[in-house]
């Protein structure tokens, strides 16, 4: 590493998962299509948290995405013998754990000794809840402002989302796999992007540069091509679509591209559907190390499937971290029926009208009772309007929610009935009766930065 | 006066959505960068707001990023309760992007011929 800083030397850093279910194989077409410096992986949404705490709770061995330990198998020579490095947020609630399978792999591929695990801990607040309320952090309810005291009982898990400093940390300590539980998943390409450029704490424009880019490449080929709408139909080859790669400099530019040879479609439109993605005020985009201004972003197309990101501004991050905390809600089910032509609206609603009826009659207890006909109005509601002649066929789709678990339970088995005693050309109930679905909610909250303590280690 | 014509916005920008919690986000993009000027003239707060009457059950907040030809629309009470708790199909807002693109406005004539704008007759 001659002049580390100057603006020649770029850092790739490669996209290869954009939430746990995402594809398995682009990992490793990630590092094998050409050249990259680290690979990023992102897997953790809002609800995973809950699903690996459950998991934990049966076998304290799990807890973290499993499918990481099959990408790293996918990736381990590119790891040991070409240098790549690669950092992901798939440790979930036991993130020490993951790194231990992670070494397995390696051991069990003869790539022990080369492997150094980075393990980022200290996200996990379920263990100090009460401690945090006893010390007046009352972690209200972003949107409705409710303590939570109100559903202290029912807590599943509770997860600060942690920024960039100590994945930086272990990089810095050499890991060359970093293993996280809630970091946000920006921070897992901006990370990266610190520990190569030495960008400071308080480097405000170029870390929003890095949390921006980190946006970019956050859902994977959904920048490249993927759920594009923009001339969607002229998007080349999506069955090989390329995954998103940032070509970084020090002075917080870069490209967004794919490699060579791959399908889909890297422009100022595919980016810029991406930027707006879940955004919300884009001139303030609160992230734990920075807070980016969206309207500063510049986009120029600087060639064929290379998009240039300039211009980009920052401003200085809050105090607060915010906390992912899963809570037990209720109960819900959803079923679906098939209605044929002729008339196959009306009979769906008369099927619809039937449904609720039996249900009043049992004297069933929902929060919510919705009735989707689709093929109609499931999307658009009525914006789509009324549907024009006699249609071919619609699925009707019901669903209910609510506390009381035996009455979501009956009504799962008021739904085939309807085969043989409702309204006729009705099909589709091959799947059997619905499944009952513990609701595991969502409580957004906030909490002072200072008392949350992140820990790193190095394994090998 | 001019006359007015009516603008598709599904013919003029493309969109993509996504939620927070109950609330679902659309970011709407001119297909010609020229055609940002009509956007953030007519695609105003309350015209969305009216567009999804009776379909959201909060309010709607508008911000414009002329950097990126685009607007972002936050449509609260958008996802029947959002994430876990929403029995709907599109429980995550991931196509309210398209739902929005239907929206049809009245444009003055000579400002439709002016920006090139494709018109619209149903």
């Amino acid at each position: 590493m001659t002049s580390p800083n100057t603006n020649d030397r770029v850092v790739r850093v490669a996209s290869g998962q954009g939430f746990w279910g995402d594809s398995l194989d682009a990992p490793r077409q990630q590092v094998e299509g050409g050249q990259v410096d680290y690979l990023m992986l992102d897997y953790l949404a809002e609800v995973t948290m809950s699903i690996l705490q459950k998991q934990k709770e049966r076998d304290p061995a799990m807890g973290y995405a499993r499918d990481f330990l099959g990408a790293i198998e996918s990736v381990l020579p590119a790891i040991t013998d070409r240098g790549v490095r690669v950092i992901a947020n798939a440790g979930g609630v036991n993130p020490q754990a993951c790194a231990r399978a992670v070494l397995d792999v390696a051991a069990k591929k003869g790539a022990a000794g080369k492997v150094k695990v980075g393990v980022v801990t200290g996200d996990d607040l379920l263990p100090r809840i009460d401690e945090l309320l006893d010390g007046g952090h009352e972690l209200r309810n972003m949107d409705t402002g409710e303590p939570l005291s109100v559903i202290r009982d029912r807590v599943l898990s509770a997860n600060a989302y942690i920024g960039s400093t100590p994945i930086v940390e272990a990089l810095a300590r050499g890991a060359n796999v970093v293993v996280t539980g809630r970091s946000t998943d920006t921070a897992l390409t901006m990370a990266p992007l610190r520990h190569e450029f030495g960008w400071g704490a308080e480097d405000w424009d170029r870390l929003a540069a890095g949390i921006i880019a980190g946006h970019i490449l956050e859902c994977g080929a959904q920048c490249s091509g993927g759920n594009c709408l923009h001339d969607w139909r002229s998007i080349p080859d999506l069955a090989n679509v390329g995954y998103p790669i940032a070509e970084a400099r020090a002075d917080g530019t870069f490209v967004i591209t794919k490699h060579d040879n791959t399908g889909g479609r890297v422009s100022f439109h595919s980016v810029a559907e991406q930027l707006v993605y879940e955004m919300g005020d884009p001139n303030a985009y609160i992230t734990p190390d920075v807070v980016a201004d969206f309207t500063s972003i510049r986009l120029e197309e600087v060639g064929a499937n290379r998009v240039r990101v300039h211009g980009i501004t920052g401003k200085p991050a809050t105090d607060k971290l915010k906390v992912s905390i899963a809570y037990r809600f209720g109960w819900k089910a959803v079923g679906t029926l098939v209605y044929s032509w002729p008339e196959a609206m009306d009979k769906a609603q008369v099927a619809d009208r039937v449904l609720r009826e039996r249900c009043d009659r049992l004297g069933l207890r929902f929060d919510e009772f919705l009735t989707e006909f689709v093929g109609v109005n499931s999307t658009h509601g009525p914006l789509a309007g009324a549907p024009s002649g006699d249609i071919p066929e619609v699925q009707l789709r019901v669903g209910v929610r609510g506390t009381d678990r035996a009455s979501v339970e009956r009504f799962t088995r008021e739904i085939a009935p309807l085969v043989l005693n409702g309204p006729p050309s009705v099909t589709g109930f091959a799947g059997g009766r619905p499944k009952v679905e513990e609701i595991v909610a969502y409580w957004p909250a906030l909490v002072d930065k200072t008392v949350v303590h992140t820990q790193v280690e190095v394994l090998s | 006066m001019s006359a007015s014509v009516k603008v598709r916005l599904l013919d003029v920008a493309h969109a993509r959505s996504g939620d927070k919690g109950d609330t679902a986000n659309v970011g709407i993009i001119a297909l010609e960068s020229r055609w940002y000027e009509f956007l953030a003239r007519h695609v105003t707060r309350d015209a969305v707001a009216a567009h999804f009457r009776g379909v959201i059950t909060g309010d709607v907040v508008r911000f414009e990023l002329p950097n990126l030809t685009a607007l972002n629309f936050l449509l609260h009470g958008a996802l029947g309760g959002g994430g876990t708790l929403s029995l709907k199909t599109d429980a995550q807002g991931k196509v309210y992007s398209t739902a929005l693109l239907r929206m049809v406005v009245d444009v003055p004539a000579d400002e439709a011929a002016r920006l090139g704008l494709p018109t619209w007759t149903g």
